[in-house]
């Protein structure tokens, strides 16, 4: 069994403290901040097949979509379906034209050759699945499989598991670097403590530090580019149950699939366990800006309000925003890093973190156990960035010392 | 002195003064109900922050009475949970 550091103890760190701790390694979850206080706590908690076309993607969110049921209904799984806010109650995608449901049609189908569970609604039965969505649509596709959880609630039940199997987790610490021993190998985590520099030993180090996951990575002597996408999210005040399903407009796929810098907006409707309904998405490259745009809340409102007329009547109460964390190829990254033997990456799941937070920490307890995986790991793997055969990069200023080698800014 | 209606009966109110207030002088202490287990809610912080004495006002639900000055032309009626029942599907 290894001692495993997991950085972030955001969905996807507590996912993977959650499965390696149940492994039996001696694992420590620490993060700089707090439990799920980074993008885990921005997004909606949606849990999807049904925005993801086949590949890659789509398999891992399978997987994942399945151990979250599990998690969820299995009270072995160490986790409580009141701890995770756990609703399993699909999604309905809804065409807003003619073109656009053809379209939806057509993504449907290939989703469907790739074993995914949907159904064609036509336009007079949408109703009944959503009573409150505008009349007139053509028609959309349901699809049973998506689920919702609370996001900050569900890290916190997975690390309280975790914690059961044997895990330890610290907030407040800030990991600056690795030491590694003349092979290079992994031997500890270095985080600043006070006026100095503390160690944790370790033979495995993971990454899963989510949006700032470049930044760790860097850290780790093994870089991986991982970028920030800004959304919003708006919160109305609390009601009794208005939307069923997570509701979406087909564009939203194009968008999640989208290469484009400027904003992007979709409408993407669900209520939750609290009685708050939350309005998405929107998508902008713009770095780590925090600045609110109204102009972006405007219209997300009112996209909403095209969909589900009776939203007029409702009040916002907040407006919060995020960074969803994203790797050029739109592939998160998972697997051993070839170039620090050690160095593991669970991290640029963009909007989809919380979905495939599980098979994210099953895949990596299940390669480092050395077991046959569920989903082909090669196209997540950290090998597709960078060469593996060339040095690994320097930070500048780290000391090297007799025999070992310190990556990190304060190492 | 002016009044508004509440729940039907009159209620009167100096000008200036809020709905809260008003009801508060007139003796009425509560007058909305906890979205989950039915609890009578009024004015807590008085002050427009804690959203407790949520109240319907002409037909609008979630209205805090604490900042809502009251007006002769007021329809005032009591709240149970959301004050969005009417939506439930």
């Amino acid at each position: 069994m290894a001692r495993v550091v997991v950085i972030g103890a955001g969905i996807v760190g507590a996912a993977c403290g959650y499965f390696l701790a149940r492994d039996g390694h001696h694992v420590t979850v620490v993060d700089r901040g707090t439990i799920g206080g980074g993008t885990t706590g921005r997004g909606e908690g949606n849990i999807l097949v049904s925005d993801k076309p086949p590949g890659p993607e789509l398999e891992l969110a399978r997987w994942s979509g399945a151990l979250w049921h599990a998690l969820g209904a299995d009270p072995g799984s160490g986790v409580s379906t009141d701890d995770l806010e756990w609703q399993p109650k699909g999604g309905l995608v809804v065409a807003t034209g003619a073109e656009a449901l053809a379209g939806l049609m057509a993504f449907a189908e290939r989703q469907a050759s790739a074993g995914v569970e949907c159904a064609p609604v036509g336009g007079d039965d949408l109703a009944g699945y959503e009573p409150h969505l505008v009349p007139g649509l053509p028609g959309g596709v349901f699809y049973p499989a998506d689920q919702q959880v609370q996001p900050v609630r569900a890290a916190a039940a997975l690390l309280r598991a975790a914690r059961a199997f044997g895990a330890t987790v610290r907030c407040d610490v800030e990991v600056t670097g690795v030491r590694v021993d003349s092979g290079g190998a992994v031997r500890a985590v270095r985080y600043r403590s006070g006026d100095g520099v503390r160690e944790i030993p370790a033979e495995v180090v993971i990454n899963a530090a989510g949006t700032w996951g470049g930044e760790v990575s860097t850290r780790l002597g093994a870089p991986i580019p991982v970028l920030p996408r800004r959304g919003f999210i708006l919160v109305t005040e609390p009601l009794p149950q208005v939307v069923r399903h997570k509701v979406y407009t087909a564009d939203y796929v194009a968008n999640v699939a989208s290469g484009d810098a400027g904003l992007e907006t979709s409408v993407v409707v669900e209520g939750t366990q609290g009685g708050t309904v939350l309005i998405g998405a929107s998508r902008e490259r713009v770095g780590f800006d925090h600045a609110v745009r109204y102009q972006v809340v405007r219209l997300l409102a009112a996209q909403a309000v095209r969909l589900f007329p009776m939203l007029a009547g409702v009040s916002l109460m907040r407006v919060y925003r995020g960074f969803r964390p994203y790797c050029p190829d739109h592939l998160p990254v998972i697997g051993p890093d070839p170039r620090v033997p050690g160095v593991w990456h669970a991290c640029g799941h963009e909007g989809a973190g919380i979905g495939l937070a599980p098979a994210t920490g099953a895949l990596i307890a299940d390669l480092l156990a050395g077991r046959a995986t569920r989903v082909t790991p090669e196209p997540f793997s950290p090998a597709r960035f960078g060469d593996p055969s060339a040095p690994t990069p320097r930070v500048p200023g780290a000391p090297r010392d007799a025999g070992t080698v310190a990556w990190g800014a304060s190492a | 002195m002016s009044s508004f209606t509440f729940d039907g009966t009159p209620v009167e109110f100096r000008p200036g003064q809020s709905i809260g207030a008003a009801l508060i002088a007139a003796g009425i202490r509560s007058w909305r109900t906890t979205r989950i287990a039915g609890r009578p809610r009024g004015v807590f912080c008085g002050i427009g922050i804690c959203f407790d004495c949520l109240v319907r006002v002409d037909g609008s639900p979630n209205q805090r009475a604490c900042r809502v000055i009251a007006d002769e032309a007021m329809t005032v009626t009591s709240q149970e949970g959301t004050g969005h029942g009417d939506l439930a599907v």
